[in-house]
């Protein structure tokens, strides 16, 4: 058989599940983290050497850099307050629902007079706020679940693991809307929260594959031989060494957060308060102006495709230079 | 081969019993409880309490479960008070039904359609710039939400172009003959041309904007097994006993490369239907996702119950189907 080109790919000719196929996909990276014998220059190192010239790496880096930044100085750099309605007297329900461009509007208002590009702007910081977080909840939750497994093994390993596996099998955007239907008065951490929870078994699974692939190395072997405890093995020598493959698994995670929470907000599950403003939303409520004006629609969808792009890039490309296939 | 079956729909059973506990678990959890779950609206103390009597909520746990369970097995979920108000939950799940079989099936056949061909020939010229520029477009196709993906069609071909229909199953005029419920097949059953052309406008927008969701995995599928194919010996036997390059391509690598496309059409049931949530909401298509959607921001308890049961059910179903597909198709599986 010969080498396949992408091995996550390659996993679905044999065993055919959705389920099986997120498995596999998440195994494919953990395996990512082995470690490679061979002398020469360090994992990390090796592959920053490949990403520095990568220009796909350089470009989802530089989409992120400059997202990350103007979410950080949004409420300085917006030319208007997001709640303020300067725009509100060229608001005419039946024949101008939504003010144009004009002078100190570059982009014009929405259909409440208020300033779109100020409320771009700043829905960057909700955007920022709520990918970050579901992404950090499900990496925590991922990562605790996964060490239980990975480190005890055994009945709690196969038990951790079926609990996972079920929740792999559920359609991730379903299982959100579900637990976004639970809230009892829906915000921004809703959407962080149901996120977050269809983010914790691709963590717990990714971390947990790339642990066993730890237990059996040589520098484990060498430490448990030196009698060190098993809960320094553990967390000095194990979790170090797997956390890699994670690290990568969250960058795509977050382009991914990004994209669900502006479905769950599009769909009305998110935060209801419409004065802070936050792209999915925005983009939920220019559905309404389909005809009269579309660019309210344009502008936060490029955003949030940029943004996700971005992510995606950076994040494929780590997966890529972290993969002993490509290594040479 | 039997056993194999046996065993599946054993496990099939074993996953749909813990899917009726995580129901049941959400039902319980839900704001206000499973009595306001299903007096929706139309609660009032008398009404509340006379229900929590005939629910026997003051039963301990296993056995309201197993209540629960004959509820669920008799198709009694309660009333619509949202999506349909007043229409058995059950019915107004089987009434959306078919708008959004014909949906997932026309956009399933235009993913297949345009993306097979294109997963092959991107292969078959990997790394070129056609092969560049394809994988680069399904990079980007991942950051694009669905839902913008179905605005974008709606604004230019039926809002700005005005070439067809901006939202719903049917135009008003029409006066069509519903036999199956599948508007398109009703209209050819029942030889009313203009009844099936009109459906199947009103279909095109939504199911081409839901189509990229299976598209992107035909396609990188496609490319990766062509790819893996194009490499294995036999092609290279083949070539070297001198056979031509169409039988080389139509038997040797298209064949072989074609297994594991056909079962993973199978699979995209899951994102299919979390994208027919978005793409028929966009639509205002009057599907089973419309009234997802709907009920989850309503909060139709009652329609929600039937509709996340009956999504799982039927996923499980298809996982079960395509499991056994494969067996018949790889006897390797078998022995699993």
């Amino acid at each position: 058989m010969s080498d396949p080109i992408d091995p996550a790919v390659a996993e679905d000719v044999r065993r055919p599940s959705y389920g099986q196929r997120r498995r596999d996909r998440i195994d494919a990276l953990a395996q990512a983290g082995a470690v490679d014998d061979t002398p020469g220059v360090s994992l990390i190192r090796g592959a920053w050497l490949r990403l520095r010239r990568n220009p796909v790496f350089l470009t989802g880096a530089a989409i992120t850099v400059c997202f990350v930044v103007l979410a950080i100085i949004a409420p300085w750099i917006a030319p208007w307050d997001v709640t303020a309605r300067p725009l509100l007297d060229e608001v005419r329900p039946q024949t101008n629902p939504v003010p144009g461009p004009q002078p100190g509007h570059p982009l014009g208002g929405d259909d409440r007079g208020r300033d779109l590009l100020s409320r771009l702007i700043v829905g960057s910081r909700q955007t920022l706020i709520v990918g970050v977080f579901a992404t950090l909840f499900g990496l925590i939750g991922g990562v605790i679940l996964g060490t239980i497994a990975g480190a005890i093994g055994g009945a709690v390993d196969s038990l951790v693991m079926r609990i996972v596996d079920v929740m792999l099998s559920i359609p991730s955007l379903l299982l959100a809307f579900t637990v976004a239907s639970l809230a009892r008065s829906p915000s921004q951490w809703t959407l962080i929260v149901s996120i977050a929870i269809i983010q914790i078994p691709i963590f717990a699974r990714l971390l947990r594959g790339s642990m066993l692939a730890q237990r059996s190395s040589d520098h484990v072997l060498a430490a448990r031989s030196l009698g060190v405890k098993k809960r320094a093995i553990v967390f000095r020598h194990m979790l170090p060494n797997s956390i890699g493959p994670v690290i990568v698994q969250a960058t795509l995670s977050l382009a991914v957060a990004i994209i669900d929470a502006a479905a769950l907000s599009f769909l009305g599950l998110g935060n209801p308060d419409q004065r802070q403003p936050e792209w999915g939303q925005m983009l939920g409520l220019a559905q309404r102006y389909i005809s009269e004006a579309p660019h309210l629609a344009f502008y936060p969808a490029g955003c949030i495709i940029v943004v996700a792009l971005g992510f995606t890039l950076m994040g494929e490309s780590l997966r890529e230079a972290l993969d002993p296939k490509t290594r040479r | 081969m039997l056993r194999f079956v046996l065993r599946r729909l054993l496990q099939m059973c074993v996953v749909v019993l813990v899917l009726s506990m995580l129901l049941f678990a959400w039902l319980r959890s839900l704001p206000g409880g499973p009595v306001s779950a299903i007096l929706g609206e139309r609660q009032t103390p008398e009404r509340r309490a006379a229900l929590e009597a005939a629910l026997g909520l003051d039963e301990p746990l296993p056995v309201q479960y197993q209540k629960f369970l004959q509820r669920v097995l008799q198709g009694e979920f309660g009333v619509s008070t949202k999506v349909l108000p007043g229409t058995d939950a059950l019915d107004v799940f089987l009434t959306r039904l078919p708008a959004t079989i014909e949906l997932a099936v026309l956009a399933l056949l235009l993913a297949v359609v345009i993306g097979i061909p294109l997963g092959y020939f991107a292969a078959r010229r990997a790394g070129s710039a056609v092969d560049t520029t394809t994988v680069i477009f399904s990079l980007i196709g991942v950051a694009v939400p669905v839902f913008f993906t179905a605005f974008l069609l709606k604004y230019f071909f039926a809002v700005e172009w005005n070439l067809l229909p901006v939202s719903g199953r049917q135009s008003t005029g029409i006066d069509a003959t519903r036999v199956t419920g599948l508007f398109v097949l009703d209209g050819i059953l029942t030889r009313e041309w203009d009844a099936a052309w009109d459906a199947l406008k009103h279909l095109i927008l939504p199911a081409l904007a839901l189509a990229t969701i299976p598209f992107a995995v035909i396609f990188r599928i496609t490319r990766a097994s062509v790819l893996d194919v194009l490499d294995e010996d036999y092609v290279r036997t083949a070539e070297a006993k001198g056979l031509s390059t169409g039988v080389i391509r139509s038997r040797h690598v298209l064949r072989n490369a074609m297994l594991p496309v056909l079962t993973t059409i199978g699979l995209q049931a899951g994102g299919l239907l979390a994208g027919a949530v978005l793409t028929e909401t966009v639509f205002s298509y009057r599907g089973v996702g419309e009234a997802l959607a709907t009920s989850f921001r309503e909060k139709d308890y009652a329609v929600l119950q039937v509709l996340i049961l009956a999504a799982a059910v039927i996923y499980v179903v298809i996982n079960l189907l395509v499991d056994i597909a494969y067996a018949v198709i790889d006897p390797r599986i078998r022995t699993r």
